[in-house]
C-alpha cells in the first residue's frame, strides 16, 4: 500500500479565515441601523448631545450584534462576541487620548511658535504686549543646560552602578538593586524638595540651574541604572570569557568589550532617561525657580526651563501670556516625543544588528 | 599488592581545596572600587534624601505633632499654627482611586487585545503608541485636562449628578462642575494607563500556552479560554500592576495642581470643585512660602515619600512573585 | 457502520444534544484526503490520504521532523491557530468536511478531542472541576455532575486513586495521573474521535502502561488516532499504523498504511522496513 506521490506541484491552500470585509460587513450594517434608530429616538425625546448619541449607539450595537449571534450560534458564541467587541474597544481607546492631546496642543500652540519664540526672551515684555512679542529663548537654553548637566551627572553614575550590579554578588549589590527600584518611585516633587532643603537652603546656594540638574539626575539615575543593567546582562557570556582567555584584565574586558557590545542599549537607556526628565516641572519649581531673562550660567542664579516656562505662563490671567505658554508646551511635547522615538529607534536597530 | 593499595586509597580522606587568589591587577582593583563606589553612591543619595527631608520637616512636625495627620486645615503661618494633611491624604487617595477605576478596565482590555485578539501587524504599533502616551509630560496632561477635558465634561458631570446623584459620591450641593476630583482623577487615570497596561500585558503573556491550547482543544471559545485560563493565572499580577499605577498616581503633582481648586474639607462630592493632593499642595504654595510654611510643606513631602515608597515596594513584590512563581507550568 | 443520530452529522449547527451521551455511538469515522499543511512558505506535510475507521486505534509513526504532529493538528483544526499556518485538502468526520466554509471550529472540537504531549490540567481548578471543565466551557448542561465525573475518571483509569480527593488541586497529581485526568476531561464532552499527540513520551513506563490500558478500554466507544515515537507502543495498542517520512527538504508524506500486524511483520516499502529495524530513526 505504498503511496508515493510524484513530485508534482503542491495544491493551493484553502481559505479558512473570513476575510476582513466579510467579518466587518454584517456588524457595519447593524451599527448603521442602530445609529439611525438612535438618531430618530434622540430627535423625538428630550435626550440630546452628540456624545449621548454615540454612547447609546455603541450600547445598542453591542446588544443587537450579540443578540444576532445568540440567535444563530447560541449563548457561548454570543458571550464570546460581546467580549471581542469590548476588548477591541479598549484596545482602540488607548490610542484616542494620545491623538486628542497632541492635536489639542498643536492647535493651541502652533501659531505661537514663531521665529521670535526661539530668539527672544520675556525680559522686556509687558502685560499689554501681544503674544508675538517676546519668546522662550531663555527657557530653551535653560532646559538644554539643566537636562545636559543632569545627564552628565546621572549617566556615569548609573552605568557604573549597573556594572557593579552585574558583576558583584555581594551584599552591596543586593541592597543597591532593591534601593534603585525604590528610588525609581520617588515622586518628582520629593526629589525637588530634597535638593531644595539640602542645597538651596542649608548650603545657602540659592536657586540655580545646577540645583535643577541635581534634582533631575536623582530622577534619571534609577532609569539609567536599571535599563543598563538589563542590557549588560544580555551580552553573551562567551564574549567575556573569550576576552579573559586572551589574557585581558577584567576591567579592560568590561570597558572595551562588554560595554561597547551593549552600546545601543546603553544609548537607549540614556535617551529614555533624558526624555523622562526633560518634561518634568515639579522639581524645577523649587530649584531653578524660573526667570524672565536669559541666564547662561547654570551654577548661579535662577534659570527658566521649558516646562517651567509653560507652567508659569499658563497660570497667568492674561491671554497673551497663556498663548505663549501653549507655544512653550508645544515645543516641549515635540522635543520629548522626538527624544522618546529616537530612543526606541536606537533600541530597535540595536536588536536587529550584530 | 595493588588491591590493598586501592582500598587504602579509598579510605584516605579527600584533600582540602586549595586557596586560589584571584590575582587582580591594580587596574582591576581601581575599577571594582569605582563601581562599588557608584553603587554606594546610590545608597548615599537615598539616605541623604531621607535625612534632609526629616531635618527640614522636623520643626513643623514638632509644632503639629500627631495632629499633622488629622487636621483639616492648612495654616502654618497663623498663630497658633494649625495645619494637617488629613484632607489631602483623603484627596490623594480619592484621585488615585478614580484614576484606577478609569485605567484598570481599559488597561486589562488593551492587554488582552494586544496579546490575544489583534494580529501582530496591528499589535506592535498599538504598543508603540501606548508607550508614547507614557512619554507625554505631566504638565501637558494637566493643561489638556484643564482647557480641553474640563469644559467637555461639564455635560457629563451634570448628567451624573442629575441621574445618579442619589449615590453620595455623585451628589453636588451647588450646580458648579469643574476643578473637581472627578476630572483630576480621569486625567491621572490616563497618565497611569500606559504603565498598568504594559505590566498587565507582560503578566498575561506568561500564561502557560499548553493549558490555553487544552482549553481550545476542548471546544472552548476564545473568551472562554481567556476567562478560565489567562485571567485566573494573571490575577495577582494584575493586582501588582494596579498597585504600580497607584504608586505613580500618588506622586502626580503638576496635573493636579493645575486642575483642582484647593480646599481643605473632606468632601465625598467628587464632581464639585475642591479636594487636593499632597503633591499639588506643595507645588501651589511653594512660591510664596515663608519659613514655617516651608517646613510644613516639607513635612507633607516626607509623608508622601514614605507612602509612595511603601506602595511601590509592595507592588514590585507582588509582580515579581507572579512572574517567578508561575514559571513552572 | 453504527447508527449515527442525524443531529451529530451537521457540524455547523448549534444544536447539541441535551444530555451528553458518551460511549454509545461507537466512535466516528475520520478520513484525510490530499491533506497538505504549511507554516508560511514551508510545506510540512503533503498529499496525505488516510482512513481512520470508527472504533479503531490508528497510530502514526515516523522519525522526528516528518510532520506527524502537524498532521494530527490538522485533524481538529488546531493547526490554523498559528498565524502563518495554511492547509489544503479535506478532513472528513463521518463524511462531512470539517473545514467546510461556515463551520465553527470550536463546535467541531467537541467532536474531535485532543490529548497533548505535556499534561496540561487547568492549574487553578480542582480535579473534579477539571473533569467537567469542558462541559462548562461549551455551555453543555449536565444533570448529574458527580456521576459524569465518576464515569469519566473510571474510563480513564483514575477514579480509584482520586475519588477521595476530588477537591484537591489538579497540580498535586503526578505526571501520569495528570495525563489520565486530561484524558478524562476530554472524554467528558463525548467526542467521537480522540487525537493523542505523543501522550506518553513525558511519562514513566508504569504510567505509560496505564494509559495504554485506557486506550484499549475506550477504543470501541471513541475512535483513537495516536502519534507515537515508540514503535513497540504502536505495535501494542493500534489496529492500523501509518508510517510517515520526510526526505531532507521535502514535505512529509505517508509512505505506508495498513493493519498494524502486516506493517510490522511484512512491510511493503523498503523504507518502512528500514525504519522498523532501526536502521534510521
Amino acid at each position: 500500500m505504498a503511496a508515493t506521490l510524484p513530485a508534482a506541484a503542491l495544491p493551493q491552500p484553502r481559505k479558512l479565515r473570513r476575510s476582513f470585509r466579510e467579518a466587518v460587513e454584517r456588524p457595519l450594517l447593524t451599527a448603521t441601523a442602530v445609529g439611525v434608530a438612535m438618531a430618530l429616538i434622540f430627535a423625538v425625546t428630550p435626550l440630546s448631545g452628540l456624545p449621548g448619541w454615540a454612547l447609546c449607539t455603541y450600547v445598542g450595537f453591542v446588544v443587537a450584534d450579540a443578540f444576532d449571534c445568540y440567535r444563530t450560534d447560541g449563548p457561548v458564541v454570543a458571550k464570546d462576541r460581546i467580549a471581542t467587541i469590548l476588548v477591541s474597544t479598549a484596545g482602540v481607546c488607548t490610542v484616542v487620548p494620545l491623538i486628542l492631546i497632541v492635536a489639542y496642543v498643536v492647535s493651541k500652540g502652533l501659531h505661537g511658535v514663531t521665529k521670535a519664540f526661539f530668539t527672544e526672551t520675556l525680559e522686556k515684555v509687558g502685560p499689554n504686549d501681544p503674544a508675538t512679542v517676546g519668546g522662550g529663548k531663555h527657557a530653551i537654553i535653560g532646559t538644554i543646560e539643566q537636562v545636559g548637566l543632569a545627564a552628565l551627572l546621572a549617566t556615569p553614575l548609573g552605568l557604573m552602578t549597573a556594572v557593579h550590579l552585574t558583576q558583584s554578588r555581594g551584599r552591596l549589590a543586593q541592597v543597591t538593586r532593591v534601593l534603585v527600584d525604590a528610588m525609581s518611585g520617588i515622586p518628582s516633587i520629593v526629589a525637588g524638595l530634597f535638593i531644595y532643603t539640602m542645597w538651596v537652603v542649608r548650603f545657602h546656594e540659592g536657586f540655580s540651574g545646577l540645583a535643577a540638574a541635581m534634582a533631575l539626575s536623582v530622577l534619571m539615575l534609577p532609569t539609567v541604572a536599571r535599563t543598563a543593567e538589563e542590557v549588560i546582562k544580555l551580552v553573551p557570556n562567551g564574549l567575556r570569557e573569550s576576552s579573559l582567555a586572551l589574557g585581558a584584565p577584567e576591567w579592560k574586558t568590561t570597558l572595551r568589550i562588554i560595554l561597547p557590545a551593549a552600546r545601543s542599549g546603553l544609548v537607549t537607556a540614556t535617551v529614555l532617561g533624558v526624555s523622562r526628565i526633560a518634561g518634568e516641572t515639579a522639581p524645577l519649581l523649587m530649584t531653578a525657580f524660573g526667570s524672565d531673562s536669559v541666564n547662561t550660567n547654570p551654577w548661579h542664579g535662577a534659570q527658566s526651563a521649558l516646562p517651567l516656562f509653560a507652567f508659569q505662563r499658563v497660570r497667568n490671567a492674561i491671554p497673551s501670556q497663556i498663548a505663549r505658554g501653549w507655544a512653550g508646551a508645544l515645543v516641549l511635547i515635540m522635543l520629548v516625543l522626538a527624544l522618546f522615538t529616537l530612543a526606541r529607534a536606537v533600541a530597535a536597530r540595536g536588536r536587529k544588528g550584530p | 599488592m595493588p588491591e590493598v593499595d586501592l582500598l587504602l586509597e579509598a579510605a584516605r580522606p579527600l584533600p582540602e581545596p586549595r586557596q586560589i587568589t584571584p590575582g587582580l591587577t591594580t587596574g582591576d582593583r581601581v575599577f571594582r572600587f569605582l563601581a562599588a563606589a557608584a553603587a554606594a553612591g546610590v545608597l548615599v543619595i537615598l539616605g541623604l534624601v531621607a535625612l534632609f527631608l526629616v531635618l527640614e520637616a522636623q520643626p513643623a512636625l514638632k509644632v503639629a505633632g500627631f495632629k499633622f495627620f488629622t487636621t483639616f486645615e492648612w495654616n502654618p503661618d497663623g498663630t497658633p499654627a494649625h495645619f494637617g494633611i488629613a484632607a489631602l491624604i483623603y484627596g490623594t487617595a480619592m484621585i488615585a482611586v478614580i484614576a484606577l477605576v478609569v485605567a484598570l478596565p481599559i488597561a486589562i482590555g488593551s492587554a488582552l487585545f494586544v496579546n490575544e485578539y489583534a494580529p501582530a501587524r496591528l499589535g506592535r504599533p498599538l504598543v508603540a503608541l501606548l508607550d508614547l502616551l507614557a512619554a507625554v509630560p505631566s504638565l501637558i496632561y494637566g493643561m489638556w485636562g484643564l482647557y480641553y477635558l474640563q469644559p467637555h465634561l461639564q455635560g457629563t458631570s451634570r448628567w451624573l449628578t442629575d441621574h445618579v446623584g442619589f449615590i453620595p459620591f455623585f451628589h453636588t450641593s451647588r450646580p458648579v462642575f469643574g476643578s473637581s476630583m472627578f476630572i483630576a482623577g480621569i486625567v491621572v487615570g490616563l497618565m497611569v494607563l500606559p504603565i498598568v497596561a504594559s505590566v498587565t500585558r507582560e503578566v498575561l503573556s506568561q500564561a502557560p500556552r499548553g493549558v490555553c491550547e487544552a482549553a481550545l482543544a476542548l471546544g472552548s471559545s476564545r473568551w472562554g479560554m481567556i476567562r478560565s485560563v489567562i485571567l485566573p493565572f494573571g490575577r495577582s499580577g494584575i493586582v501588582g500592576a494596579a498597585m504600580l499605577g497607584l504608586g505613580r498616581a500618588l506622586g502626580e503633582t503638576i496635573a493636579i495642581a493645575l486642575i483642582l481648586a484647593f480646599n481643605f474639607k473632606i468632601t465625598t462630592q467628587i464632581l464639585a470643585p475642591g479636594g487636593g493632593s499632597v503633591a499639588g499642595l506643595i507645588a501651589n504654595n511653594f512660591g510664596e512660602a515663608g519659613d514655617a510654611q516651608r517646613h510644613a510643606l516639607v513635612a507633607a513631602g516626607l509623608a508622601l515619600f514614605v507612602i509612595t515608597l511603601i506602595v511601590n515596594t509592595l507592588a514590585r513584590i507582588i509582580v515579581n512573585r507572579t512572574s517567578k512563581g508561575k514559571m513552572e507550568d | 457502520m453504527t447508527d449515527i443520530p442525524a443531529a451529530d452529522v451537521r457540524i455547523e449547527t448549534a444544536v447539541l444534544p441535551d444530555e451528553p451521551s458518551p460511549f454509545t455511538s461507537g466512535g466516528g469515522t475520520m478520513r484525510a484526503e490530499g491533506l497538505t499543511a504549511w507554516f508560511g512558505k514551508h510545506c510540512i506535510v503533503a498529499g496525505v490520504d488516510m482512513d481512520m475507521p470508527a472504533g479503531s486505534v490508528t497510530s502514526i509513526i515516523g522519525p522526528s521532523g516528518c510532520g506527524k504532529s502537524t498532521f494530527i493538528r490538522t485533524l481538529n483544526r488546531m493547526h490554523e491557530l498559528v498565524p502563518t499556518a495554511a492547509m489544503a485538502g479535506q478532513v472528513l468526520l463521518d463524511g462531512v468536511d470539517i473545514y467546510a466554509p461556515g463551520s465553527r471550529p470550536a463546535l467541531m472540537r467537541l467532536r474531535i478531542g485532543m490529548v497533548f504531549q505535556k499534561p496540561n490540567p487547568f492549574p487553578t481548578m480542582s480535579i473534579g472541576e477539571n473533569v467537567i471543565s469542558g462541559l462548562k466551557l461549551a455551555g453543555i448542561p449536565c444533570r448529574d455532575k458527580a456521576e459524569m465525573t465518576e464515569r469519566c475518571l473510571t474510563r480513564a483509569g483514575l477514579w480509584s486513586e482520586v475519588k477521595d480527593r476530588l477537591g484537591a488541586p489538579a497540580g498535586a497529581l503526578s505526571g501520569g495521573q495528570q495525563q489520565r485526568l486530561c484524558i478524562a476531561r476530554s472524554l467528558a464532552v463525548s467526542p467521537r474521535v480522540l487525537l493523542m499527540d505523543e501522550p506518553c513520551s513525558a511519562l514513566d513506563p508504569s504510567s505509560t502502561m496505564r494509559i495504554e490500558e485506557t486506550i484499549r478500554d475506550i477504543r470501541h466507544q471513541v475512535t483513537i488516532v495516536i502519534v507515537t515515537h515508540n514503535m513497540q507502543q504502536a505495535a501494542r495498542v493500534s489496529d492500523y499504523t501509518a508510517f510517515f517520512l520526510a526526505d531532507k527538504g521535502d514535505p512529509g508524506r505517508i509512505v505506508e498504511f495498513g493493519p498494524t500486524g502486516e506493517l510490522f511483520n511484512a512491510p511493503n516499502d523498503p523504507r518502512t522496513e528500514d525504519y522498523i529495524h532501526g536502521r534510521f530513526g
